[in-house]
């Protein structure tokens, strides 16, 4: 099938590339443009492995195409930490121990980017449903509950606005 | 002085240190380099044809309309691999394993055909255009059934074969029959006992379904003659050695590499026809080739754990004292025996299944059957067949205290090897090396407050109206890891020491170099802990690597909890080594004898003389620079460490757990792991390890299922049915522990990651049980879902109407 | 897995996208939310030659109240109902079901037309539109025409609508003052699939039922309005003994498949349960 040229800004960076219609999101970023931090773990938008944000939303990579992100705003794992300084989500899961094999990482830590801009001070049940679309198969997820809401102190107390 | 010795030893971040992770810095950057992140120049992108049918002959196979996409560069049969001598492969156990299937498939999903294109996209197209002739056969699913006289017969390549690898076989479908204890003994205290309980249970068929699928890039240099892949291995080393004798390549000139690894949990022990079929490509066609499986081909075809068969026997005393043990397990090895354990034992370690009891008289009978199912047995996070083992053990004793009316916390207690009977030989053959269970049994009943516990579980059987049912599970389980000692153990002949090659560099920085792998268990930063505390370096100076076999030691790998045990002593042999060429050098130094020597965290200190030392550092740079006379300079050293033992952690586990009488669906309230790792090299990783093991147990015994149809059809292969709990269900874990060091262990630590796993699966299943053991219900069979539950509900007569 | 080719279309308009869809007739699927097409099209169940993108086409997004019916455009994402004050306001049942579909970013993708336009006996919104008695505006060709939702469901993966048809928008009556309400929803774990649901729509007059709607998810092929049941209650008090029959009469109806949800017993026994459960939740509601 002949290719479509899409624009779109990822992670801040403007691109326009040419893309099957069929081409996943998901391979786009990991293929196309390198950025090889978003995951695939199910093929079937059950693990949130592949999960990114898109217009100010988390999304499954995995299920939708390049093609339908034709002028969105994406952002991965890779365009967290800003100015050579990790993002207080970063810093969490690392001070919280919020991770092991680090697969299921980058779509964790994008996941509680958006969370905590939807709800700036979770409790630790909205953390477990708001997070219910990412599995970790290492960590039992009690740290990574951890590492949210050591995120969202740091968050507020430096009362630095993430950006939208 | 003092505070000084203090600030020293916390610069170091050694052995107890709740240190972070050096290598989160790579994954929450999005920078770990996994095997689907690696990209070579000229790669091609291999896909897997595999049968619809789980027993069928191959007709006839037409790549004609695969071969005209535009992008598909070959399709490979068997028969293409016939000529190579690699259509079937050896497996670890001793059988054969066909790599793509050779006139018969075998099982469902089975390798049949294999697609070489430009990208991935092409590959995926061009396995739907190969057009396979399939003639069904009659599919056997059911252990019991292959091994009836009429069976058919699966495995037509060992017609007349009445011997395999573990002696006899008594039927087509038979694989091995595997025995430890005295039979005599056991039927004997069977006969004579004056209580006897029977409990049949099957332990079924899980996978360990890492996040990360399994996959490799093979890259093959005809120029150098070189081959190089990158692998998900847990044992990097042992597959170089397999692929150098398969392909007649040296073992010199065959470099595998495991990168970044996203969780394993024994399912990347295996060598699968995928990586096979990706080396053959990139040999055949010049180029890299990338093999990454999806999730539905990994669930479906890679290495499964556990479909176990159990029946067990006890025999007592009227005051609940254990005389004799019996077991039998029918085992489903699925189509080829490609179990990973250590060569002369089949059924792994299943013989630690007298648990933390001492029992005086045992017998075990493993016998493996082949079934039209994919192959593998893995150790699913434990170590050889002790999750099985441990289930077994702790169901019969919670069904023996049922019969004698006994408290579950009680007839532990009173079957306990005691504190002053280690090392303890049991019956099967292994020596104990230590344990303390009283004390961590009353540290556990104490603080959940047990009593309190049973109390309100009576209260509440004595109210029909309760809308629950209240069940408490406790586990005492003892495990046997850290495979092991090589005059036992060994894979392919290869004895299962581990390895590890430390060097320090002249300005007092070091880096070391192991023959295991991580795949989440922080290797890394344990690792480096251990060198800090022997050597008096900071852990922040020691670089660790491992995976990648041209650079490391030779070692077995990361499963089984060998890494601490194993590697864990290698790090602290080899670093014992230096330590020794240190105190020389400082001696040197100091001019003294190394007699009058004192090490103190991170120097030698002449004695009686706190101002006349040399630090480790120092002596790093003199080994450099001014080594004694007669002395070779440099610092470092190699260990291959074969352990004298296994290690024996154990736990105390207990479980509350709601169950609502009108849906059957539980609620875990509680759950207290106690563990006894020995040694605790980092309180942190530890307790993230224990997080993680018993969120996987708890899936595996509340969810988590592969089922079979009549015909041999996979149920359940996607995440949309193979329970993977999310953050929702998954319970609030309390943690304990208590320290009984190893005494056989360089540092006294036993291993952990496993444990949790281990123990808390019959925990589950025990606290699931005890909730109708007032109605008489000895056994449930896992996993503990809504559905199978609320028909024990309906059976109890206590189903809400 | 990976989706076989197909061409690609993001039309702005909906005139646009039925035209779209005339020109490339069987061959062209409808792309919503694409949570249930492109998983199908990843395991190469579905392999439609051309897809048509709703996504851009905004007519067909939001909801509003227009001429005393709450109307939703077919493109409307499950987050999207979530977050609605007026649903919240005024048919607080959708939001409460949203909620229990799936999880997140699946929300954040999934549509409430794709919900219903896909036949699934599994998803949830159908039993829905059969309790608020919702009518279905379908554009094709020929123009606009109404279904109701009682007679679109036709069998699994089958509705009423045509090749050439778009569900536009849903239009619902919004609830009268102290309308109880419920969906009560059993499931293995997190974003799984119902294995066994019940929607409720209650209304009280003094202590006895004054109407009642009942509708089933994943109880057979289609979702199901519990006539009987809700019969049996009608005029009638909330006993105890009235609730279990209107339970039974629900499950009478039931025809699930096994799966590894559950057998039939075990599905249409928690069907019961979950009709008892949402009939009381309502009532706790109709103040
Ligand atoms: C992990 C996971 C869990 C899920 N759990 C649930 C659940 O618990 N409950 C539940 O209800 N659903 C569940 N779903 C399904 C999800 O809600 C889907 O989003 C929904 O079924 C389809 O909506 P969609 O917008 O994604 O439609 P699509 O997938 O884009 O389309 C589905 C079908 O409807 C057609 N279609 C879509 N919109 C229109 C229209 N406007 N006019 C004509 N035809 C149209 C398409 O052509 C296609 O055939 C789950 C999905 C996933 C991936
Ligand atoms: S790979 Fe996308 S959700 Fe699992
Ligand atoms: S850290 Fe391994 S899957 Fe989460």
């Amino acid at each position: 099938m002949s290719k479509q040229l899409i624009s779109m800004s990822v992670n801040g960076k403007k691109l326009e590339q040419a893309v099957e219609p069929r081409t996943l999101l998901v391979h786009f970023l990991r293929e196309q443009l390198n950025l090889t931090g978003t995951h695939i773990g199910c093929d079937t938008s059950h693990c949130g492995a592949c999960t990114v944000d898109v217009d100010g939303k988390s999304l499954k990579a995995c299920t939708i195409l390049a093609v339908q992100c034709h002028g969105s705003e994406v952002m991965t794992v890779e365009g967290l930490a800003q100015g050579g300084a990790l993002h207080a989500i970063q810093d969490a899961f690392y001070k919280e121990h919020g991770l092991q094999c680090g697969f299921c990482t980058p779509g964790m830590m994008i996941r509680a980017y958006r969370l905590l801009q939807e709800n700036p001070n979770p409790s630790e049940d909205e953390i477990r449903i708001g997070m219910s679309g990412n599995l970790c198969r290492c960590t039992g997820y009690q740290n990574i509950i951890k590492a949210v809401q050591h995120a969202a102190k740091t968050l507020s107390a430096s009362g630095l606005k993430v950006a939208a | 002085m003092n505070a000084s010795i203090t600030e020293r030893q916390a610069a170091l971040m050694g052995m107890g240190d709740s240190r972070l992770r050096k290598e989160d810095a790579r994954f929450i950057q999005g920078k770990g380099n996994y095997v689907d992140d690696i990209k070579m120049p000229g790669m091609l992108h291999m896909a897997i044809v595999r049968s619809p049918f789980a027993h069928a002959r191959i007709k006839g196979i037409n790549k004609a309309k695969a071969l005209a996409i535009p992008g598909v560069l070959a399709v490979l049969t068997a028969d293409d691999l016939k000529p190579l001598k690699l259509h079937w492969m050896p497996t670890l156990a001793g059988d054969v394993q066909a790599v793509l299937a050779d006139a018969k498939v075998h099982f469902q999903m089975q390798e049949v055909a294999v697609v070489i294109a430009e990208d991935r996209y092409i590959a995926d197209d061009a396995v739907q255009a190969v057009e396979v002739e399939y003639e069904e056969l009659p599919a056997v699913v059911d252990p019991h059934k292959a091994l009836l006289p009429e069976a058919p017969v699966l495995r037509e390549d060992l017609a007349g074969k009445s011997e395999g690898a573990h002696g006899k076989r008594y039927h087509p479908n038979h694989i091995f029959t595997w025995e430890a204890g005295d039979q005599a003994a056991a039927d004997a205290a069977l006969a004579k006992a004056e209580v006897k309980v029977e409990q049949k249970m099957f332990y079924p068929r899980v996978h360990p379904c890492p996040l990360e699928t399994c996959g490799c890039v093979a890259s093959f240099d005809p120029i150098r003659g070189e081959l190089t892949t990158y692998m998900t291995s847990q044992a990097p080393h042992v597959v170089r050695t397999v692929v150098s004798m398969l392909s007649g390549i040296p073992e010199s000139k065959v470099r595998i590499i495991s990168p970044d690894i996203g969780g394993g949990f024994g399912n990347k022990v295996p060598i699968y026809p995928g990586y096979v079929c990706a080396i053959v490509a990139s040999i055949v066609l010049g180029r890299p080739v990338k093999w990454v499986e999806d999730r539905i081909e990994n669930i479906s075809s890679t290495g499964f754990a556990r479909d176990y068969h159990m029946s067990g026997e006890l025999a007592a005393t009227k005051d609940g004292k254990i005389t004799g043990l019996k077991v039998n397990v029918i085992a489903d090895h699925g189509a080829f025996d490609s179990c990973a354990d250590p060569s002369k034992f089949p059924a792994g370690m299943f013989h630690i299944c007298t648990g933390s009891y001492a029992i005086p008289s045992a017998y075990c009978r493993v016998d493996g059957v082949y079934t039209n199912k994919a192959p593998g047995g893995v150790a699913y996070r434990c170590s050889f067949r002790v999750t099985e083992a441990v289930y077994l053990i702790e169901r019969m004793v919670d069904v023996l205290a049922q019969k004698l009316n006994l408290d579950k916390a009680e007839i532990r207690a009173r079957n306990f090897i005691r504190k002053e009977q280690f090392p303890y030989k049991s019956a099967l053959g292994f020596e104990y090396d230590s344990g303390d269970y009283h004390t961590a049994l009353k540290k556990v009943l104490d603080a959940v407050d047990y009593k309190g516990l049973r109390a309100e579980q009576a209260a509440k059987r004595a109210d029909p109206k309760s809308p629950t049912l209240m069940g408490i599970g406790l586990v005492s389980f003892t495990e046997v890891v850290g495979a092991g000692p090589s005059k036992i153990c060994d894979i392919l002949g290869v004895g299962m020491f581990d390895s590890c090659e430390i060097r320090v560099h002249p300005t007092g920085s070091a880096i070391a170099r192991m023959g295991t792998i991580s795949q989440g268990q922080g290797h890394q930063t344990t690792y480096a802990q251990i060198i800090a505390t022997e050597l008096g370096l900071p852990s922040e100076v020691i670089q660790v690597e491992e995976g990648d076999t041209s650079t490391a030691p030779y070692g077995l790998g990361t499963y089984g909890s060998r890494s601490t045990p194993v590697a864990g002593a290698a790090i602290a042999m080899a670093s014992r080594k230096i330590h020794a060429k240190a105190k020389k050098i400082a001696a040197h130094l100091l001019e003294v004898s190394e007699n009058d020597l004192d090490w103190e965290i991170d120097r030698f200190k002449v004695k009686g003389n706190d101002a006349k030392f040399k630090t480790m550092k120092d002596v790093a740079w003199a080994a450099y620079h001014q080594p004694p006379a007669g002395m070779e300079p440099g610092l470092e050293a190699v260990h291959y460490y074969d352990p004298p033992n296994f290690t024996f952690p154990f736990g105390i586990y207990l479980c509350v757990v709601d169950i609502s009488k009108a849906t059957g669906e539980t609620a875990i309230r509680r759950f207290y792991a106690l563990d006894d790792c020995g040694t605790r090299i980092n309180p942190m990783i530890i307790e993230g390890q224990i997080h993680g093991g018993l969120t996987e147990g708890f899936a595996v015994a509340m969810g988590q299922l592969l089922s079979f149809d009549e015909q041999g059809n996979i149920q359940g292969n996607t995440l949309m049915d193979y329970f993977l709990p999310t953050m929702v269900e998954t319970p609030r874990w309390e943690t304990d522990h208590t320290v009984t060091p190893s005494p056989h262990h360089p540092i006294g630590a036993k291993g952990v990651a496993e444990s949790p796993h281990v123990g808390s699966i019959p925990t589950f299943t025990s606290a699931v049980v005890d909730a109708f053991a007032h109605l008489g219900v000895t056994h449930m069979e896992m996993p503990h879902t809504s559905a199978r539950v609320w028909k024990q509900l309906q059976a109890s007569g206590v189903a809400c109407e | 897995m990976i989706p076989p080719s197909f061409g690609y279309s993001a039309p702005s308009s909906l005139p646009e996208a039925l035209k779209l869809l005339a020109q490339h007739g069987d061959e062209a699927k409808i792309l919503a939310g694409g949570h249930s097409l492109l998983p199908m099209m990843k395991f190469r169940f579905a392999e439609p030659g051309h897809l048509i993108d709703l996504n851009r086409v905004d007519e067909l997004k939001g909801i509003r109240e227009e001429g005393g019916l709450i109307v939703i455009g077919a493109m409307t994402s499950e987050s999207d109902l979530i977050a609605s004050k007026l649903l919240t306001q005024k048919l607080p049942l959708l939001a409460e079901t949203a909620l229990q579909i799936a999880d997140p970013q699946v929300r954040n993708r999934g549509t409430i037309g794709g919900d219903i336009a896909h036949g699934d006996p599994g998803n949830d919104h159908p039993a829905i539109m059969l309790v608020l008695d919702a009518t279905f505006v379908l554009s094709g060709p020929k123009g606009e025409r109404s279904v109701p939702a009682s007679k679109f469901f036709h069998g699994t993966y089958m509705t009423d609508l045509q090749a050439s048809e778009i569900l536009k928008e849903i239009r619902i009556q919004p609830f009268a003052a102290k309308t109880g309400y419920a969906y009560c929803k059993l499931k293995r774990k997190t974003g799984d699939w119902a294995s066994a649901a019940a929607a409720v729509v209650l209304t009280m007059s003094g202590d006895k039922v004054s109407t009642l709607r009942i509708a089933l998810t994943n109880l057979a092929a289609t979702a199901i309005r519990a006539e009987a049941a809700e019969a049996d209650l009608q005029g009638r008090p909330l006993s105890d003994a009235n609730i279990d029959a209107a339970a039974k009469a629900a499950m009478a109806i039931c025809d699930p498949a096994a799966d590894l949800r559950g057998d039939v017993e075990y599905k249409t026994a928690m069907a019961g349960e979950m009709v008892k459960r949402a009939i009381r939740l309502a009532a706790t509601r109709c103040r």
